[in-house]
Order: C-alpha cells, then sequence, then structure tokens
C-alpha cells in the first residue's frame, strides 16, 4: 500500500477532477463532430505558455494559463477564418493550426530556455505534463474549473441536448447556436488550459476524446453517457497520477493516456451497448434461432447447432 | 383575410451563388402550401432564411404582421431528417420533448406534465410503443414522424416542414398527410418543402413553385400547369406533359 504524501493527494484530486472535466466537454466535442478541434487547441496553447513565461521572465501560472488560453482562442479563430475565407476544409485547417502553432511553440521555448531562469521554468513539462510540478494554488484553480464546467452543463441540461443534437430546430425555437458554441469553445479552452500542465499539450486531447467515445460503448442515454465520460476521465486521471508519482520525475500525460486507452479498449470489447463482443453474441443468436427455423420443416437436415 | 406570412424581396446567398433573387409572396391562413422546385432553387434555404438560420442578404419577413424573432414561440419547423445524427444517445420520447422546450423556460427542467405532452404526441403519430427506443433503432419513416410529433407539441399556428415526404413508405406518408390536414382543418398553416410533383395536386391546396425567385404561387388548381412547370424546371420535365396536357 503506498503512502501518499498530502500534496500527491491534492495533486489526485485535481487530475481526477480535470478527468472528469475533459470527459464532459469531450462529449460535447464528439457530438459535434470535432475531437480533432481539441487536439489543434492544445497543441495551439504551447506558444501562449512559453510567450506567458516569457513576458514576466519568471514563473507564474496566471500568466501562463492565460497566454495559453488565448492562443488557443487565437487558434479556434484561425480555423474557423481559414475555413470560412478559403476553399480549405476543416479537418485541414485544424491540422495546419495544430502544427504551425506547435512549431511556434518549441521555437520559443529553444529561446526561452536559453533567457536567464528559464532552464528551471519547469516549461518542458508542459509538452508532456508533469503533475508533480503542481502547487496547491494550482489545485485550486483546477478545482474551481472543473466546477464550473460540471454546473454550466448541469444548468443548462436540456440546451446542451437540444444545441448539440439539433442546433437548427434550437434556432427555430430561439436558442442562440451563436451562444452555445461560443459557451462550448470557452469551456474547451479551459478545460485544455488547466489540463496541459498535468496531461501535457500533446497528449490532453487524448483526455478530452476517450473518455466520451468510451462511454458510448456502454449506453444510448444521454445523461448516461456524460456521467460515464465523467467517470472514465476521472479515473484515468487518477490512476495516470498516482503511476507517475510512483516514479521519479516520470511524466504524468502518457500514463494518464494510457489508462484512458485500456477503459477504450476494454469498452470496445465488452460495452453492453455497441461493443464487439455484445454484438458478436446477438449476432450468433439470430444465426441460431435461424437454424432452429429451418430445422423444423422436415426436408431440412441443418444439423448444427450455433 | 390577415396574412400569416408575409415575404418581400427576400434575397439570400450560399458562398458566392446567389440562391434566393427578390423572393416575395404572401400565405392565408389555413392553408397547406407545397414549396417546389428543381434541385438548387433554394427551397431549404427559403425556410432557413425565414426562419433567421440563414442569413439574409436584404428583405422583409413578418408573420401574424410582426418580425419572426417577436412571434417565435407560435412557429414550428421539421428539418430534413438528414440534418442530424440519429446515433446521437437519447430515446424517441427525449427527442419529442425537444419541441416543448421554449414552453418549459429555459434553464428550467421539464415536468411529469410535459413528459405526458410528448408521449400524446408519439401515440398520434402511432409511434407509442416506441417512447424508450434508442432513435438509431428507428427506421426511416418513424425518425420522421418523431420528428413531426415533436413538431406537434410545439402547439404552432405556422409549420414549415423541409421534405417530409423524402424516403418514407406509404404508410408514414399517410400518417403524416393526414396529420398536415388535420392541422390544416384546425386552422393552423402549413408550409412544406415537397419533391414529388405527382401528388402536388393531391396533397396540397396552394403550391409555391420556386427556382430562386417566385415562378408562380397561388392555388393548385389554378397555378399548377404544364406552363409553369416548365417554366421552374426548364423543361427538364418532358414526361409530365403527357400528363398534364
Amino acid at each position: 500500500m503506498m503512502i501518499l504524501s498530502a500534496n500527491t493527494q491534492w495533486v489526485l484530486l485535481s487530475t481526477m477532477m480535470l478527468g472528469m472535466a475533459a470527459g464532459v466537454v469531450g462529449c460535447f466535442a464528439y457530438w459535434k463532430r470535432q475531437s480533432l478541434m481539441s487536439d489543434a487547441l492544445s497543441h495551439a496553447a504551447l506558444p501562449g505558455v512559453v510567450a506567458g513565461f516569457a513576458v514576466l521572465g519568471t514563473k507564474s501560472l496566471p500568466f501562463m494559463l492565460g497566454g495559453a488560453a488565448l492562443s488557443a482562442l487565437l487558434g479556434a479563430l484561425f480555423i474557423q477564418w481559414i475555413r470560412t475565407s478559403s476553399r480549405v476544409k476543416e479537418d485541414a485547417a485544424m491540422g495546419i493550426v495544430l502544427s504551425v502553432f506547435f512549431g511556434l511553440g518549441i521555437m520559443l521555448l529553444t529561446l526561452a530556455n536559453r533567457l536567464p531562469g528559464g532552464q528551471q521554468s519547469g516549461l518542458d513539462s508542459f509538452i508532456f505534463g508533469q503533475s508533480a510540478s503542481m502547487v496547491r494554488q494550482d489545485v485550486y484553480t483546477m478545482l474551481g474549473v472543473t466546477l464550473l464546467v460540471l454546473i454550466v452543463t448541469l444548468v443548462a441540461w436540456k440546451e446542451w441536448k437540444l444545441f448539440l443534437f439539433d442546433p437548427q430546430f434550437g434556432g427555430g425555437l430561439g436558442l442562440s447556436g451563436r451562444v452555445m458554441n461560443l459557451l462550448y469553445m470557452v469551456l474547451l479552452v479551459l478545460v485544455i488550459v488547466i489540463g496541459i500542465q498535468a496531461a501535457g499539450v500533446i497528449l490532453m486531447a487524448a483526455l478530452l476524446i476517450m473518455p466520451g467515445v468510451s462511454a458510448r460503448y456502454w449506453t444510448h442515454s444521454y445523461g448516461g453517457m456524460i456521467g460515464l465520460a465523467a467517470l472514465f476521465g476521472g479515473a484515468s486521471g487518477a490512476v495516470g497520477t498516482l503511476v507517475s508519482a510512483s516514479g521519479n520525475g516520470w511524466p504524468t500525460g502518457p500514463f494518464i493516456v494510457l489508462t484512458a486507452s485500456v477503459l477504450f479498449v476494454i469498452s470496445l470489447t465488452l460495452g453492453t451497448s455497441k461493443g464487439l463482443l455484445v454484438m458478436l453474441l446477438q449476432h450468433r443468436a439470430q444465426r441460431a434461432a435461424l437454424t432452429k427455423q429451418h430445422t423444423h420443416p422436415a426436408h431440412e437436415t441443418v444439423e448444427r447447432g450455433g | 383575410m390577415d396574412r400569416v406570412l408575409s415575404v418581400e424581396q427576400l434575397n439570400a446567398s450560399y458562398r458566392k451563388n446567389k440562391v434566393l433573387d427578390n423572393v416575395s409572396f404572401e400565405v392565408l391562413p389555413g392553408t397547406l402550401t407545397a414549396i417546389v422546385g428543381p434541385n438548387g432553387a433554394g427551397k431549404s434555404t427559403l425556410l432557413k432564411a425565414i426562419l433567421d438560420l440563414h442569413p439574409r442578404l436584404s428583405g422583409v419577413v413578418s408573420c401574424f404582421g410582426s418580425p419572426y424573432a417577436q412571434v417565435k414561440s407560435r412557429i414550428g419547423y421539421v428539418p430534413q431528417r438528414g440534418s442530424v445524427d440519429w446515433d446521437f444517445p437519447t430515446n424517441a420520447l427525449d427527442v419529442v420533448m425537444m419541441g416543448l422546450y421554449g414552453k418549459i423556460g429555459w434553464l428550467k427542467w421539464p415536468k411529469r406534465k410535459h413528459r405526458e405532452l410528448a408521449l400524446a404526441a408519439l401515440e398520434e403519430m402511432g409511434l407509442g410503443n416506441y417512447a424508450d427506443r434508442q432513435i438509431s433503432q428507428l427506421s426511416g419513416g418513424q425518425q420522421q414522424r418523431v420528428f413531426l410529433a415533436r413538431a406537434l407539441v410545439q402547439d404552432a399556428d405556422l409549420y414549415f416542414l423541409d421534405e417530409p415526404l423524402a424516403g418514407v413508405d406509404a404508410a408514414t406518408e399517410k400518417v403524416i398527410m393526414d396529420t398536415l390536414n388535420t392541422l390544416k382543418n384546425k386552422g393552423r398553416t402549413v408550409m412544406v418543402v415537397h419533391h414529388d410533383l405527382q401528388t402536388v395536386e393531391e396533397y396540397f391546396d396552394h403550391v409555391l413553385m420556386l427556382n430562386r425567385t417566385v415562378i408562380a404561387h397561388g392555388k393548385t388548381a389554378d397555378t399548377f400547369n404544364q406552363a409553369n412547370i416548365m417554366r421552374t424546371y426548364g423543361g427538364s420535365l418532358r414526361w409530365m406533359g403527357d400528363r398534364l396536357g
């Protein structure tokens, strides 16, 4: 039995909450068919983090996260602009923004590491995530944002459902698609921003995408999918943190993602509503029933029991 | 008689192409109108432009003598069935409930009476036993009826339906047309984007023939003739000549 320091317990709580928030917002992205958008925006956050550091010359989380939010939003605006003002399709626009912003971020990072104090800034940990670098203040920020995401989801429960399922009909009822889209984008960027310190800009998207996708294999209900995604996301965050804390300097992001992918594989095979095993069993049962039907008439001599 | 809907000089474009060019028409209450025209004539765009779902370049739309935004709650809309992802995790009853969201009030939770209203509408569509059914497990015709039930619970005075009869079987077609006729007989006004020219005369008392602009509009008996069909479809429908000579 591992004995956890008080700090690790706090970090554990916050990555769990982060996973829950990411699971919920990831469901929104999944239904909007924008899973890739979350990946583009997490990568797009990197230049902002470095710029936020460079402005003050010391590590100041509010500045770095503020910078992350700004550059992620800038990335979103670029994607929107490329898509509407040229013939480039959305997936290509995301690919462009993802790689250009990430490249810019790495370049800035190289420069920042040469600044006095740059080496000790812990900037590198934003790439793959390092939950051990989090302090109590970061934990409070993560808890606050997670609660905000959960509250916004619960309060506007039916509005989200309508917006995600049929925004046109919603528009006819007076639900502004523009406002809902903006709110969705704000939630997505908030979750990315609080998540990159623990999960890293490269792997953050996996925490947004996989819990929702996994949850879909277990349920046909909207609430069920959101609840399960929160559960899977929370478990991924917590287990990933525990594993990374058991080694010295192990990054957190990869372990969070590995946990999420184990949950995904389990869901894919054993999921009760769309899982491969269930589909196989249903197919077998149908075939058996068909065989039985055929064996009833006397002239049929199919004797194979399915 | 008061106009239920009046559209004046409506212009709209899609990207670089002008889709609607100076569209003007008025609709009387208690009528059942088919909107017909070739592919790309702007039929769906017309509905969306009226409903503020597509930007208008210019033009004035008024419903019941007021701007659309002020009378939203009196207007029902049935989008094309293909416009949503039917794999979305929800059931038939939940989709029908969406028609009540305006009445329930934003940010409020539905109550038992709302569930009962939604269930009654499903039953009216012959889908009472499918309330809990995941929507991806419904047939195309059943999905269309769910959409219609969702519009019915809105209890609107003016309905817009976008191709409700596309790809549905004969039984569903009958249920839908019976429902629309019931609405009409109750004095409601219904406008339907329709693609099957053979059934226009049988199903609709008015017809709006559209090809980027209004080619003809009026009572089906006076308006739906060979000359207007040729003008709307540009002579590509030679076979209709035999029937409508």
